[in-house]
């Protein structure tokens, strides 16, 4: 799932700056699970809004609403009828989310309200980590099914640096060493031979370094151009 | 076409341990400022004391004088240049081209690293690269070199940058039953030689010398052991707990803090500047002479073909080092000799 994390209050009411009428907008997808932006969140940050606006002495029209999934269009259509009443949405959706309002509302004035932060899964409650970069060219095929794109400091294919100590990264204690998890897997799996193949450089090409990325799956596009 | 003679690079350090020499590089590390002078003094100390002085890549991610343009000092002062390059602030398009100037400058050694992460240094909030690691970056080098290709796999035509490839191990980083594996990918990605991370624990060492001679892996590389001397207790015990891949015994830490035992159960102000300045050289005096046996016991070691010494800003105590060593003074091996000697 996408992981974020709300964006402190004072932050919030810089990015709303002198609107009146704000709406919170929750998505009810990836932030909802991650407790960062669902209908109970937006519930949450309109109130303190509201509370916060009246104690500064100008209190702001506040209302919310969450829609299922607000990185597709046509789940933001539920929303259109309110625009007229508003000056501005609080998105509580992640960085897709906040697009796809401006893109499909492009006289309304949107913010974000998260910060989104990775594509990663809970570890435990209350504790979530990154585990996929989307570098376009998975290799989760040699590495034992732990992706050190994403999780070595240093995206290293070649297996540890010098700063692996006790199966944790150098940057960090609380981070555990992609490449002695790699080890101990393929280790524990009598596999250890992938590692002593020579990675070549990784084609970046597919990840972000390729510029924006884009599928077209002509096989599903509905309004196909004759050839 | 260079003529190689037989060489890859040619280069001091290469036809030192070609002839099958002890050999000895020494680490000099760049200011954090534009004055050439300081590399200027500090080659002077080092001259004549080792065969190649390695320079650092803004080491532990502080910006630094780069290792070319000292390196490119270091040829002008006649002393030979290792420079080093990390994989943290350059992608494959900047190494090959630094690279291409290096040599154009008239360096001939290179080593390759993957480089501290951009947290420990002074720039925290910086971008890192990590285009390609190290081991790809010795195929690059190896490649340019010996197949005239950038790493795209285009030639080119002219002068090929001719380097002295090395690359780096820490014996005791973990995990650390693939550390002599990792170090023959590095060998079979085309290294000529290997320093080693600082070594302080001789038997744990050779343990890891004895696998890296049952693959084979010491007939095709040679192999320079990191030493360095300590400048006190509180630093060796500081590496101990804080550098990962740096063991130091206990008799070692205890040898440190006897040296300094005159002087022991005295708080700071009980001691005037002479006293810290008889404390600080008899630390000194004992972390050479631990050094030096480390260095004696090194040339017994099956494998070890030299050592590179890490006086991290001492390179004073290279001469003293060195000559205690019974290394001093360095061979002179003439550039035409061809001489088919393996490693050690």
């Amino acid at each position: 799932m996408i992981v974020a994390e709300q964006k402190s209050l004072d932050e919030i009411k810089k990015l709303v700056g002198s609107a009146q009428k704000v709406l919170v907008v929750g998505c009810g997808t990836c932030v909802t699970v991650c407790f960062a932006g669902g209908a109970r969140e937006a519930a949450i940050v309109a109130a303190e809004l509201r509370m916060s606006t009246k104690l500064d002495g100008s209190p702001k029209e506040v209302t919310d609403v969450t829609v299922q999934r607000q990185c597709e269009w046509e789940y933001l259509d539920e929303i259109a009828p309110k625009l007229g009443q508003v000056d501005i949405i609080l998105s509580l959706g992640c960085g897709v989310g906040v697009q796809a309002i401006a893109e499909h509302f492009p006289s309304t004035w949107v913010v974000p309200g998260l910060n989104t932060k990775f594509m990663g899964l809970p570890t435990e409650q209350g504790v979530w980590a990154e585990r996929c970069a989307a570098c376009g060219d998975c290799i989760l095929g040699i590495t034992g099914g732990i992706c050190p794109i994403a999780r070595c400091s240093k995206s290293l294919l070649n297996g540890p640096c010098g700063g692996s100590l006790d199966g944790h990264c150098e940057i960090n204690a609380d981070i555990p060493c992609a490449w002695q998890l790699i080890y101990d897997r393929l280790n524990s799996m009598g596999k250890l031979e992938v590692l002593m193949d020579i990675q070549p450089p990784k084609n970046w090409q597919t990840s972000r370094d390729g510029g924006p990325r884009k599928i077209v799956r002509e096989d599903l596009r509905l309004d196909k151009k004759e050839e | 076409m260079t003529n190689t003679n037989g060489y890859h690079s040619g280069s001091n350090l290469e036809r030192v341990l070609r002839a099958g020499h002890f050999a000895v590089t020494a680490e000099l590390g760049p200011p954090q400022n534009a004055d050439g002078d300081v590399i200027r003094k500090k080659a002077q100390l080092l001259k004549g004391y080792c065969d190649a002085a390695n320079l650092t890549d803004n080491q532990t991610a502080i910006v630094r004088m780069s290792s070319i343009g000292a390196g490119a000092i270091l040829v002008q002062e006649g002393l030979e240049p290792v420079i080093q390059m990390v994989c943290r602030d350059r992608n494959r398009l900047a190494m090959q081209s630094d690279l291409l100037g290096a040599y154009a400058l008239g360096i001939r050694n290179l080593l390759c690293l993957t480089g501290d992460h951009q947290t420990f240094g002074n720039h925290p909030t910086a971008k890192n690269v990590f285009d390609i690691d190290s081991m790809q970056m010795v195929q690059m080098v190896t490649g340019m070199r010996d197949k005239r290709v950038f790493q795209c796999g285009e030639e080119f035509k002219g002068q090929e940058p001719r380097f002295f490839v090395g690359a780096v191990e820490s014996p005791f980083a973990h995990p650390i039953d693939f550390r002599p594996y990792r170090l023959g990918k590095k060998v079979k990605a085309g290294a000529s030689f290997i320093q080693t991370q600082l070594v302080f624990d001789i038997e744990a060492f050779k343990k890891f010398m004895d696998k890296v001679c049952s693959l084979g892996i010491h007939e095709q590389v040679y192999l320079l052991a990191g030493v360095g001397p300590l400048k006190s207790p509180t630093m060796a015990k500081y590496m101990r707990d804080n550098v990962p891949g740096i063991l130091i015994p206990n008799e070692m830490i205890k040898r440190m803090e006897k040296a300094g035992e005159p002087w022991a159960g005295k708080s700071k102000d009980e001691l005037t500047a002479e006293d810290k300045k008889a404390r600080t050289a008899a630390w000194q005096g004992e972390g050479i002479k631990i050094c030096i046996e480390l260095i004696q016991q090194m040339r017994e070691i099956k494998g070890v073909s030299g050592v590179h010494v890490m006086a991290i800003e001492w390179e004073k105590a290279v001469k003293p080092l060195v000559e205690g060593a019974g290394l001093y003074p360095r061979p002179v091996i003439p550039d035409a000799s061809i001489v088919s000697a393996q490693p050690a």
